[in-house]
């Protein structure tokens, strides 16, 4: 039987006042934003203070997490201090639009849910292979002919503002990946000439590959791409890819050869890769945006400007690889054990909760350099209609271990119960979060 | 031939034939426009010769030979819900019926040829589901034995119907004549280990109808928790489900489920496992599970039910008359599965008793002891039983019609169909088909390539076969992923539950099959994605 408390005015809490020291409710959240605050709850009042908006906003959920109801449906919150700041500064998931386009009520719907579990980067891994979605104001050809359909399957510029307002309405930052050399195929269609014609021995093929690095219009494409990129997207980061490209087809073309001879690469295929990520960094860097790109660019060379971020992705060996690219002095965001997508049978989130992203040969300063990480949820099998299940709450492990104080968070055991009771509550919230074992929550999930 | 030819840029071209063509029609086949159906019939001819239907002007009716008519309700309902189907929100317009154009279809006539079509009656394994199918000029012409076979007749009838160019229906000439190789096609859902809010299971029940699935295994109740309520003994449910109110079926809400299985031509049976997979049984029945016991004392803990105890087969002989009367389908699925002996090895009494009967330390003996009491009692309420292997596995004596449920990946599940049917017992195949057991990556294929007769026997074994069942246990499983972790992969096993058994090309099915995953989103079904690509219609719910 729950405690009777009487209802006396000294043991209401009547508001929430919360005290943010520095102005900014209209700029947006960056890599150097403070998320700390504290908030305190006791008899007859709570007080919420952080240095920015952004702690704030962490500090409300945090609160809005500490209230509970009785058996008689009245609310309660405990007395308590939390003085709290995220671990890691880049918290982020990846949605991936192009193997699958997701209609936008299912992006916002994952904004929230990642507010929740205070994540603070929405990675929007937008264009691919397959398709086109982004609606490109200098070249609406992109998505006329690659997107899946020219008008049901897009997102208009519109769109993207809607996106990228409702993130920061959460304090979470919108970096796009325009993936490229590889992952092009949709380019293509709109752009004709920017892919590369495969050659089967003196003739093209009809095929296309990576995208030309040695003609001078596509990197007068790249530029203009780029400059829009910088001027829809107001974060100072974007994801040049830069992922998984096969030389097959610049090894087929004649004219790749000769480039190749001209330039003094030999046969050497990651040189010109290098020489095309260089290039693109470089346009990147003069119109003032940082660039992130993934292993494979610091994998295959050199001369990557120092403060690009690089994302590793590759699983068997990501701790050796985190201890190359710090030593190198780059800044890391670790995904290759967060790649959700992958699922498998039984309680796979421990595997999440238990990756160490500094747990790696290396000097404090080195441990320093990684700078977050990111769960992926790819999209081949991924859409509208099981997007939600398959995210939450398997992405709240790694949340916890990019926010949290590692040493109290070792446990999965003691997790459970909590991750439990917090599904059931995003439940509540609207977000269809699948069970993590048997059970049942006050209020099941009543859509399909 | 009439030809499909598609070609997606990540997937291999396929190019498939079936039956006669009558004119060029390849120019007119676009990717989003091809006819798939799923299951794939028995037989199945079509033309480019094409009709358009209205929704101002088409109507499915009754056949003037036809012995069912408007007191059918269940051909009533059907024909509304595949009218929905084929045109979408549209509601009949008030318009004029005439023909827009030269070339409308006007109607479908559903003609039962049975002197008596079912329509009160309950589908069984013995249900004809036959049909033939033939749609020409004037109108087009749905035949079967009584109202199930027409209710799969109708489904494969709106899988025809496609958009043109100019968003208008169309259907070509076709004649299709179709039957199920198996009579047993069955999913089984679990609302044990979570609750399943009515809402999914009726979704589930309509998604079936749209795979020609015709069985709903309710594994109602087990260990964690007992939502069904029962009439006789109220606090099974009161003690046993996870909220007495909330996570509980009512009878009207048992009764729901089987009326709208009912309309879609699905049996619901429905298992009640003993004596393992119980504990949540023992909360509303005093003695009915046996205590546990830590040396010389019981330890608090509780196992299987007490197989020493009359009360134990008292209470399972009132029990089982109340489920044989809420329940109309001739089998009940007894379970019999994964019963575990530590329990009853540490309780004293049970060994007295294991002493007193001559079992020695053979515990399985005592489980075929309690599982022979268990089927006599069902036997009485006039019941057939379905019960998983380790029932037959452990030599108990069965009634020749007991059907066995294959399930385990130990021995070879061929060398246990092979085992049952040579006993002379009808055999059910689950093993390959436990879509609990999720993977990345494509895995609907190989639940497509197995085969309920894959095994060394004769025909007459073979034949002792009646089908299968796809399995979604619920330990990680409720409302808010079990329709995208159901569909469309199982639909890989109506197929090969339904269509022939050289139906097997992959590369084909998977054309089909994401054409027909599309379809169920279309109709609300959020079936997950096979692969890479996109539909007309993305699934709106969220």
């Amino acid at each position: 039987d729950p405690q009777y408390v009487n209802f006396d005015p000294h043991n209401q809490i009547q508001n929430l006042p919360i005290g943010v020291k520095t102005r900014g409710c209209d700029g947006y959240p960056d890599e150097d934003s403070d998320e700390s605050y504290n908030l305190s709850v006791s008899e007859g009042q709570a007080v919420l203070r952080s240095v920015t908006v952004w702690g704030a906003l962490r500090g409300l959920e945090s609160f809005s997490q500490l209230v509970y109801q009785d058996d008689y449906g009245s609310y309660f919150i405990n007395k308590t201090e939390i003085v709290d700041f995220p671990r890691f500064a880049f918290r982020g998931l990846l949605l991936d639009t192009s193997r699958h386009y997701l209609p936008l009520h299912a992006i916002l719907k994952t904004l929230d849910a990642m507010a929740y579990s205070k994540f603070n980067v929405f990675h929007w891994h937008i264009v691919d292979d397959p398709s086109f979605p982004y609606q490109s104001r200098t070249f609406p050809d992109l998505s006329n002919k690659g997107a899946f359909h020219p008008f049901t399957h897009v997102y208009t510029q519109s769109d993207v503002m809607r996106v990228i307002e409702h993130a920061r309405m959460r304090g979470i930052r919108v970096v796009p990946e325009f993936d490229s050399p590889g992952h092009t195929l949709s380019w293509g269609k709109g752009q004709p000439n920017l892919l590369t014609p495969c050659y089967k021995g003196d003739v093209p093929s009809g095929s296309f590959g990576p995208v030309d690095p040695t003609v001078d219009t596509t990197y007068k494409f790249m530029e203009s791409l780029l400059k829009e990129v910088k001027f829809v997207f107001p974060d100072s980061y974007v994801h040049l890819g830069g992922d998984e490209v096969s030389f097959a087809c610049w090894q087929s073309n004649p004219n790749v050869r000769t480039f190749m001879e001209k330039m003094g690469f030999g046969k050497d295929f990651t040189k010109l890769e290098s020489f095309y990520m260089e290039s693109i960094m470089n346009m990147t860097a003069a119109l003032n945006r940082t660039s992130i790109v993934w292993q494979d660019v610091f994998d295959y060379r050199e001369r990557i400007p120092q403060d690009t971020v690089l994302e590793i992705w590759k699983g068997e060996t990501y701790q050796a690889e985190l201890s190359r690219m710090t030593q190198a002095g780059h800044r890391v965001l670790l995904s290759a054990p967060w790649y959700i997508n992958h699922i498998s049978y039984g309680q796979d989130w421990r595997n999440s909760y238990a990756v160490q992203p500094q747990n790696f040969s290396g000097t404090e300063e080195q441990k320093k350099l990684v700078i977050g990480g990111e769960v992926a949820m790819w999209g081949e099998y991924v859409d509208a209609t099981n997007l939600n299940p398959r995210l939450w709450p398997r992405a709240c492990a790694a949340a916890e271990r990019l926010w949290s104080d590692e040493e109290k968070t070792l446990d999965a055991d003691l997790a459970f119960p909590r991750l439990e009771k917090f599904r059931c509550e995003l439940l509540r919230r609207g977000i269809q979060a699948e069970p993590l074992f048997v059970g049942h929550c006050k209020h099941e999930y009543d859509g399909l | 031939m009439y030809c499909l030819l598609k070609c997606a840029p990540l997937i291999l071209a396929v190019a498939v034939c079936h039956g006669w063509l009558f004119g060029d029609f390849v120019g007119k086949q676009k990717e989003l426009n091809e006819i798939s159906l799923w299951p794939l019939p028995q037989k199945f001819q079509s033309s480019a010769v094409a009709f358009k239907l209205s929704p101002a002007s088409f109507q499915i009716v009754h056949a003037k030979q036809s012995s069912a008519g408007p007191s059918c309700s269940i051909l009533e309902n059907a024909f509304r819900r595949y009218f929905e189907y084929v045109f979408g929100d549209l509601k009949k317009h008030e318009k004029s019926r005439k023909k827009v154009y030269d070339s409308d279809l006007v109607e479908l006539q559903v003609w039962i040829t049975s002197a008596d079509p079912e329509c009160n009656g309950y589908p069984s394994l013995q249900t004809d589901e036959s049909y033939e199918l033939s749609v020409d000029e004037s109108s087009a012409v749905l035949k079967a034995a009584n109202a199930w076979g027409a209710l799969r007749g109708l489904e494969t009838f709106s899988q025809l119907v496609y958009e043109d160019d100019y968003g208008a229906n169309n259907i070509n000439k076709t004649e299709i004549s179709d039957f199920p190789r198996f009579a047993h096609r069955g999913i089984l859902l679990d609302s044990s280990r979570h609750f399943l809010p009515l809402k999914v299971i009726l979704a589930n029940l309509e998604a079936m109808a749209m795979n020609k699935f015709n069985v709903f295994h309710w594994h109602i109740v087990d260990d964690q928790s007992f939502p069904y309520m029962s009439g006789t003994f109220p606090d099974l449910s009161q003690k046993g489900a996870y909220h007495p109110f909330t996570h509980v079926y009512t009878p009207s809400d048992v009764k729901m489920v089987i009326e709208f299985a009912r309309m879609r031509g699905i049996r619901v049976i429905p298992e009640f496992d003993t004596p393992g997979h119980t504990r949540s049984w023992g909360n509303g029945i005093k003695d009915l599970l046996t205590p546990c016991y830590s040396g010389c004392s019981p330890s608090g803990t509780f196992g299987p039910v007490n197989p020493i105890l009359n009360s134990s087969y008292d209470f399972m002989t009132e029990f089982f008359k109340e489920i044989s009367t809420v329940f109309p389908d001739a089998y009940i699925h007894l379970g019999g599965d994964e019963v575990d002996f530590s329990c009853w090895k540490s309780n004293p009494d049970i060994q007295k008793f294991m002493v007193q009967q001559g079992f020695g330390t053979d515990y399985s003996k005592l489980e075929s002891f309690y599982i022979q009491r268990l089927l006599d009692i069902v036997a009485a309420t006039k019941k057939g039983y379905m019960v998983w292997q380790e029932v037959f596995d452990n030599g108990v004596k069965l009634k020749a019609d007991t059907q066995i449920h294959v399930w385990k990946e130990r021995p070879q599940y061929q060398d246990e169909m092979a085992k049952v049917t040579a006993a002379g017992f009808n055999a059910l195949l689950s093993t390959p088909w436990y879509l609990n057991r999720i993977s990345y990556g494509q895995d609907w294929v190989n639940v497509y390539k197995a085969d309920p007769q894959n095994f060394t026997g004769t025909d007459a074994q073979k034949k002792l076969v009646i089908g299968g069942e796809a399995c979604l246990w619920g330990e990680y499983v409720d409302a808010t992923n079990l329709t995208p972790r159901l569909w469309p992969r199982a639909s890989a096993v109506a197929e090969r539950l339904w269509s022939d058994k050289s139906v097997t090309d992959v590369g084909n099915a998977y054309n089909r099959l994401a054409q027909h995953r599309c379809r169920m989103v279309k109709r609300g079904i959020p079936a997950e994605p096979l692969f890479v690509g996109h539909c007309r219609q993305e699934y709106m719910g969220l």
